[in-house]
């Protein structure tokens, strides 16, 4: 089922009764999610993206704008009658009733036509068990279940009455890291082998990106950016984008074009094309380094960690923004421990320019 | 932790002689009291031990009409106290506009002396010569005959005392149950609503599931609050009950031991155990239920 | 498909709509009859003799309101001397109460001592006996120490609670316990500590045990009638028996109403001040009497 979001806007009346003016979660979202897609919202907290999944989710109304699923306009009706299935950051499993009984739920909820028999409830129960792999746990009761296993179940029940999307608060956030992992690619296979579209909300970037097929990155709630993870990656529209998107994050520095040419400090680092003359923002993926003993980029060596594949240096510069400059290189190289400065040249694809007025992305040609 | 035992003793002393004095002592003597046969207070003499003091309290025809009455307002008001109590509840719960209010006035009976309010409900019902008093003529306006539910027939004097008794431990009932309801988390009923759960079954197969404990709670405690109904009887009938057919078994106790028909500790003793002993089997009935009924 | 959504939404529209006139039926009903018995006295209250016994129906108001009841309740009947009393005893009793209750929970919190938990648990079993069990004992004692109509024969019975040293206790064992190394090592006496940090700590629950104490001892009833039967030791609640059987006469009921009122009123203005405290209280386990 296709999902599409229509100018979506959502506005609360301001918890600080002095201040008039309306707190915009949602703020003119426009989208068309296809038909079997895993779609992560991404973002800060407070950035709307829970509050746009209760939309769709029909627990709240938008101020204005209309949501479809497929063609049914469904922008008006409450949940029951979307054909939603919605898993609960706390899961809200029923602690009074055994994990059979919390799937059995929304099918006993049914009525008239769609009413099925006992032994067809059983047995679609039984189906979308063995499918989330609780098979076993039929007659226990949630306090009885990891949070992994609370978690299928939550799901077994989202899916049970065969929704037309799929919905998922912060479906990883109660979970140990561990678990994280091995959930994620769970919930990766189950939306595979029911094609149901999905949309799931999280504030771990490395969530998203590994398994949606699209990302939505939203900030104040205004979205920033809709795209393939690894494409959002690679080309951010934006600094916040940028910045929110991998891990170690990307490295920013005050920097200038001048003259086609970008400065760091007083470091002329690499040539970009058909930039007019201005102070910019750099940003610069941790892998994006070189390590070159003549390169132009200098920054002075704190520390260097070995992680196996990979080793990080850990370096400080006065024209960065952070702290301290993270770079990831390729373990076959070395540094010298005592060595004061370490010195990069740059991959110019990792390189990426922002208006220092408006934070939006300046291209360059390479 | 360094042991500091004198000192600790020191914190507990008030509290210990008081309770020893007032409690302890008391629950010990109680029990003495119930099997001395005889027992004179003037002079503090008794002239032998054994059951006869129960005997006696069983066979006196005041001590069965108590039970009598004591039984039939338990019957009557626990659960229909609780059932109101959650209907005047669920529904506070689901609105948001004036329900401060709603809670604020409905917890007034609380705060109120029982035997002064107990006063309003004696003239609102009472039929008088002067006048029927005001139930009366709402009974009179659907066209029923006026009844005098302060000193007329058993059935009126019961309905009253049921009324009033109910009035009174709404408050309690409704605090506990308004927050047992907000105490459910909001997810539960989303989850529910996604699912296209119908009202009543939300109600049926979550809310009440999930207060369960609470409800049970209010039960034990009504029933033991029950039980004990002395001064609400006293407030509409006055402090003869005997005379008025409306005594219960706390109010015989204090009858036996003060009064005009007082000076008898040895049958309140018997009497108050005897009401102790009901008291205890039928919390632990109660309790026996609840853990085959009260989910987690 | 459209029109069909549309049904949808109306009726799921009309059904709120619905609903919320039946809640708010429901509830304004029981809020009248809660209500209702507190417009009556005051009503009454205000009615003259005359006028009062001239209704055969009772009207529903009055057009010449008068405050002669409240000065013959203060007059012909003793309700000063009952309210004195009653505040007398409503207000020793609860200091008392507050000097074996918190030395109590301190003790049970904080102290470590040999028998604390045989101790402890000889008074949780404690809050299991009713108070008719041991008040036949206790009318006994007082008789015998010749305290009945005294002020200490009604207040010391009247004391000990169980129940708010259980309360405390909870309350006083939820402060961290490096607070108290610290004030060690400071070199704070215990009885310092208990003065200067969990008290403080701990007022809301303290306010609330002392509000629920209030309460409980202005409208006791029971003990007060057992031990008193001179008039001048009457409590309230006793009081207003008195009235209604020996007073004004008996058929003087708006003289009586007016003795209702007096004694009704300060619970209620305590209660509208302490709403929130005293219902939070209650929630945590308090029963009526």
């Amino acid at each position: 089922m296709k999902v599409v979001l229509q100018n979506l806007t959502k506005k609360f009346p301001n918890r600080n009764k002095k201040v008039q003016e309306d707190v915009v979660a949602v703020n003119d979202f426009t989208f068309e999610i296809p038909d079997g897609k895993l779609i992560g919202l991404l973002g800060p907290s407070g950035c709307g993206k829970s509050t746009t999944l209760s939309l769709i989710c029909g627990l709240q109304k938008p101020t204005s704008g209309k949501i479809f699923f497929g063609d049914d306009d469904v922008t008006e009706l409450p949940p029951e009658n979307r054909g939603v299935g919605m898993v609960f950051q706390n899961y809200a499993l029923y602690p009074h009733l055994t994990v059979k009984q919390n799937i059995l739920f929304p099918l006993e909820n049914l009525k008239g036509k769609d009413r099925l028999t006992k032994d067809q409830m059983l047995e679609k129960a039984h189906q979308i068990a063995k499918l989330v792999q609780i098979d076993e746990l039929m007659e226990r009761k949630p306090s009885e279940l990891s949070g992994g296993q609370q978690q299928r179940v939550a799901i077994a029940r989202a899916l049970v009455k065969m929704p037309r999307v799929l919905l998922l608060d912060e479906p990883l956030s109660n979970l140990d890291a561990r678990l994280r992992l091995q959930t994620r690619e769970e919930i990766r296979r189950i939306q595979r082998e029911t094609g149901i579209t999905t949309i799931f909300v999280t504030h771990d970037q490395e969530e998203a990106m590994s398994i949606s097929d699209q990302i939505v990155v939203m900030k104040a709630g205004v979205v920033q950016q809709i795209g393939r993870p690894q494409d959002v990656y690679n080309s951010p529209v934006n600094l916040f984008v940028a910045k929110f998107l991998g891990t170690p994050p990307i490295n920013v520095f005050d920097g200038r074009v001048s003259g086609g040419r970008l400065y760091i400090g007083n470091d002329c680092v690499m040539d970009v094309g058909g930039v007019s003359d201005q102070d910019v923002t750099v940003g610069i993926r941790p892998e994006g380094f070189v390590l070159c003993e003549n390169g132009p980029l200098c920054c002075k060596l704190s520390g260097v960690e070995v992680m196996g594949r990979d080793i990080s240096i850990v370096s400080t510069n006065t024209s960065s923004l952070n702290p301290t400059i993270r770079s990831i290189i390729s373990a076959e190289n070395e540094v010298a421990p005592d060595a004061e400065i370490v010195r990069f040249t740059l991959k110019p694809n990792k390189v990426f320019l922002f208006s220092k007025a408006d934070e939006a992305r300046i291209s360059f040609g390479g | 932790m360094e042991n500091n035992n004198r000192k600790a003793w020191l914190y507990l002393l008030p509290a210990i002689l008081f309770m020893g004095l007032f409690m302890v002592y008391p629950l010990v003597d109680v029990f003495i009291y119930s099997f001395e046969e005889g027992y004179n207070s003037a002079s503090q003499t008794f002239f032998g031990t054994g059951l006869y003091n129960y005997s006696y309290v069983l066979h006196d025809p005041y001590f069965l009409q108590a039970v009598k009455n004591t039984f039939i307002l338990v019957i009557i008001t626990v659960p229909l106290s609780t059932g109101i109590a959650l209907l005047i509840s669920v529904g506070l719960s689901s609105i948001k506009p004036l329900r401060n209010l709603y809670q604020t006035v409905y917890f007034l009976p609380y705060v109120t002396n029982t035997l002064a309010v107990g006063l309003v409900f004696m003239i609102l019902f009472k039929k008088t010569a002067y006048s029927d008093g005001l139930v009366n003529l709402l009974i009179n306006l659907f066209g029923g005959s006026s009844v005098d539910f302060i000193d007329g027939p058993y059935w009126a004097k019961m309905f009253v005392l049921c009324f009033y008794t109910i009035w009174v431990v709404m408050p309690f009932k409704i605090l506990i149950l308004t927050s047992a309801l907000a105490s459910v988390n909001q997810d539960y009923y989303n989850a529910a609503r996604v699912d296209g759960t119908s009202k009543l079954r939300i109600f049926t197969k979550i809310t009440l599931p999930m207060i369960s404990p609470m409800i049970f709670y209010l039960v034990i405690t009504g029933f033991i609050g029950a039980f004990k109904a002395y001064s609400d009887a006293v407030a509409l009938f006055g402090t003869n009950l005997n005379a008025a057919g409306m005594n219960t078994i706390v109010g015989y106790v204090y009858d036996m031991l003060y009064g005009d028909s007082g000076g008898y500790p040895s049958y309140a003793s018997a009497a108050a155990i005897i009401l102790f002993a009901i008291v205890l089997t039928i919390t632990v009935i109660n309790l026996l239920v609840s853990k085959k009924h009260v989910h987690y | 498909m459209e029109t069909n959504y549309d049904k949808i939404e109306k009726a799921a529209k009309t059904r709120r709509t619905v609903t919320k006139v039946i809640v708010y039926t429901l509830l304004t009903l029981w809020a009248l009859m809660v209500l209702f018995p507190f417009y009556w006295m005051l009503l009454t209250s205000v009615k003259s003799y005359g006028s009062y016994n001239a209704e055969y129906i009772p009207k529903f108001f009055t057009l010449s309101p008068t405050l002669q009841n409240y000065i013959d309740g203060f007059t012909t009947v003793n309700l000063g001397r009952y309210v004195l009393n009653t505040v007398i005893f409503t207000v020793a009793t609860t200091a008392l109460m507050l000097i074996v209750t918190i030395p109590a929970a301190f003790a049970f919190a904080r102290l470590n001592f040999r028998g604390k938990n045989l101790a402890f648990t000889l008074l949780l079993s404690l809050m299991m006996i009713p108070n008719e069990l041991v008040i036949i004992t206790n009318y006994t004692t007082i008789t015998n120490w010749d305290m009945r109509n005294t002020f200490i024969g009604l207040i010391l019975p009247s004391v000990a609670s169980v129940f708010y040293i259980y309360l405390l206790r909870e309350n006083f064992a939820q402060i961290p316990d490096e607070l108290y190394y610290a004030a060690k090592v400071d070199g704070t006496s215990d009885f310092k500590y208990l003065w200067k940090v969990m008290i403080p700590i701990c007022k809301p629950t303290i306010v609330t045990i002392t509000i629920l104490k209030v309460i409980e001892c202005w409208n006791s009833y029971v003990w007060p009638r057992l031990v008193t039967d001179d008039e001048a030791y009457y409590l309230v609640s006793g009081g207003i028996q008195e009235i209604r059987e020996n007073g004004f006469g008996r058929e003087n009921i708006p003289a009586m109403m007016a003795a209702v009122v007096v004694i009704s009123v300060p619970l209620i203005v305590l209660f509208l001040i302490f709403r929130k405290k005293i219902m939070a209280g209650v929630a945590r386990g308090g029963t009526k009497g």
